[in-house]
């Protein structure tokens, strides 16, 4: 456990000395040009639309991050011949993913953290400029705690595609691999489409296989409580826990995955 | 009665290149709420500068096409449909007259969430001020006023259009409740506006009445507003509710708002004589 900390550790200054967290100084500009412009253009909706971009930000820049330094975490030290070094120390292969799948996790975090607050700060201040008849039209107040819920779920989606990433990582190229990875993050959100598609075939075998696509394939879906949350409509409680319950799995399976292939791969 | 905009070749080269709602949902993946937004400031922008544009046969053809997308993509976005319903149903010149469609938006977005009393309302709101036909405005305010969470005047105002409709008492009712519940500065600016074009009405009926006094004073009809207050009539020019002075037209002793008032048009139905 300890190697597995201070390898995220080091992927983590790692990722601080490659400027990852500049991501965060775009999005603060985006918010703040974003709330800026917003008020002239948008007809009352400046709270709404400032949550609706706020929200988006965080998922695409944490989608960046996630996929770009995912699909390096292994195919890079290979790359760099540095692989051999790593394994040459007593460190087992198990531990060298599950160190820099922890170090990219914690990247992440620290990253959305960042971008929630920047966010709430935003809203904080629309919230003291508002006068009273204006607060009265809003679906959900400013600085609302139930973000949060949505904010969670944008971390726990860019864990598993940072899994996913990982995975073709550890036999692929990095330009395939985020090809992959962003493939999947299209195809994961599609995925609910799978689940009926019985009812547009009349084929059998391909509605059994689609059937099986939509278990194993992602449903990112699960993870998207942005408009609900923004529109003040309540989340349930029962949808977070089996969405987190299925993020815990799926993500165990995939590191499983990424664990297995690397430990069989020859460096010869 | 506004159903159509004028007809005639394109101004301005008008394109939305994706026009299925369902398709640019599938397309925007998660992120259907920020392309929403996108395309609601598409359709203010649209409207605003159509609106504003001096140009001849000037056309509102992405207005509805891009209301429609804002909705397909954050069916739950109020004010789009609100405020969506109130530009297509503006009459021409400054909105594209087409009541039908502010309705098909309406009801578009009561079929996404029925416990939405404010679309039933404006639904009836545009039967009763666009298409003045009062008996299917009171037939919409009925069913929203028995909506969990409507407002109580709905009843009364339910009565009152169908006993009165197209009254400026019963417009005066309901434009005050629009500005006593309006949860958006751009509706109780509107509300404000026709408060005032209903008080320069009944200013109207009074001017008119007392150019009417002075002739039978004098056997004249007035030259101008000074002849008036020197005969003791007026204390001063007067002037409609947003300050710019009455005109008085000499010759058939006609009184009217000055042609650069901000009030005008008014509505022309709720002239006196109109009905």
């Amino acid at each position: 456990m300890r190697t597995v900390g201070e390898i995220a550790r080091h992927v983590f200054r790692e990722r601080v000395r490659d400027r990852v967290f500049y991501t965060l100084v775009v999005f603060a500009v985006l918010l703040i040009a974003a709330s800026y412009l917003l008020g002239q253009l948008t007809a009352g909706q400046e709270v709404k639309i400032i949550k609706d971009v706020g929200l988006a930000a965080s998922s695409i820049i944490g989608l960046f991050v996630a996929i770009f330094i995912g699909i390096g975490l292994v195919s890079k030290e290979v790359e760099r011949r540095s692989i051999y070094n790593l394994l040459s120390k007593p460190v087992s292969r198990r531990q060298v993913i599950l160190g820099k799948y922890a170090g990219l996790v914690l990247t992440l975090f620290v990253n959305v953290s960042v971008m929630s607050v920047a966010l709430y700060a935003v809203l904080a201040y629309f919230n003291a400029v508002a006068d009273p008849t204006m607060k009265a039209g809003w679906e959900a107040p400013a600085p609302d705690p139930r973000l949060l819920i949505a904010m969670g779920l944008i971390f726990v989606e860019l864990v598993v595609i940072t899994a996913i990433a990982l995975v073709f990582s550890t036999f692929s190229s990095p330009l395939l691999s985020a090809a992959l990875t962003f493939g999947l993050f299209v195809v994961g959100h599609f995925n609910a489409d799978l689940k009926h598609f019985e009812q547009i075939v009349n084929s059998r075998p391909a509605a059994y296989l689609a059937r099986a696509l939509y278990y194993v394939l992602p449903n990112l879906t699960l993870f998207d409580v942005k408009a609900q949350v923004v529109h003040g409509i309540r989340v349930a409680p029962m949808a977070v826990v089996s969405s987190l319950a299925y993020a815990g799995v799926y993500i165990a399976v995939l590191i499983a995955a990424a664990v297995f292939i690397f430990e069989r791969r020859d460096f010869k | 009665m506004h159903d159509r905009q004028a007809s005639g070749p394109d101004v301005d080269e008008q394109l939305l290149y994706l026009r299925s709602g369902p398709l640019v949902d599938r397309l925007a993946l998660s992120y259907d709420a920020v392309v929403a937004d996108a395309y609601w400031i598409r359709a203010l922008q649209h409207y605003g500068s159509t609106r504003l544009s001096k140009k001849p046969n000037k056309r509102y053809d992405l207005l509805y096409p891009l209301l429609d997308l804002t909705t397909s993509l954050d069916p739950e976005f109020a004010i789009a449909y609100r405020f969506g319903a109130i530009f297509l149903a503006e009459g021409y010149p400054d909105g594209p007259g087409r009541p039908d469609l502010a309705i098909e938006l309406l009801k578009k977005g009561i079929r996404a969430q029925p416990v939405k009393w404010q679309y039933i309302y404006d639904i009836g709101f545009i039967h009763y001020w666009w298409r003045e036909d009062y008996r299917e405005a009171a037939g919409w305010f009925e069913p929203a006023s028995r909506v969990p969470g409507a407002p109580w005047w709905l009843k009364p105002l339910t009565a009152t259009t169908l006993a009165q409709g197209g009254d400026r008492a019963s417009s005066r009712l309901l434009w005050q409740q629009m500005l006593e519940t309006a949860d958006n500065d751009w509706f109780r600016q509107s509300a404000q506006v026709c408060l005032a074009q209903l008080t320069a009405l009944d200013h109207l009926d009074q001017l008119s009445g007392l150019v009417a006094r002075y002739r039978a004073m004098t056997r004249q009809t007035p030259a101008s507003w000074d002849e008036m207050i020197r005969a003791g009539l007026l204390r001063g020019t007067p002037q409609d509710p947003a300050g710019a002075p009455y005109v008085l037209d000499p010759r058939p002793g006609v009184v009217d708002l000055a042609p650069e008032s901000p009030l005008q048009p008014l509505p022309p139905n709720l002239r006196r004589g109109a009905r």
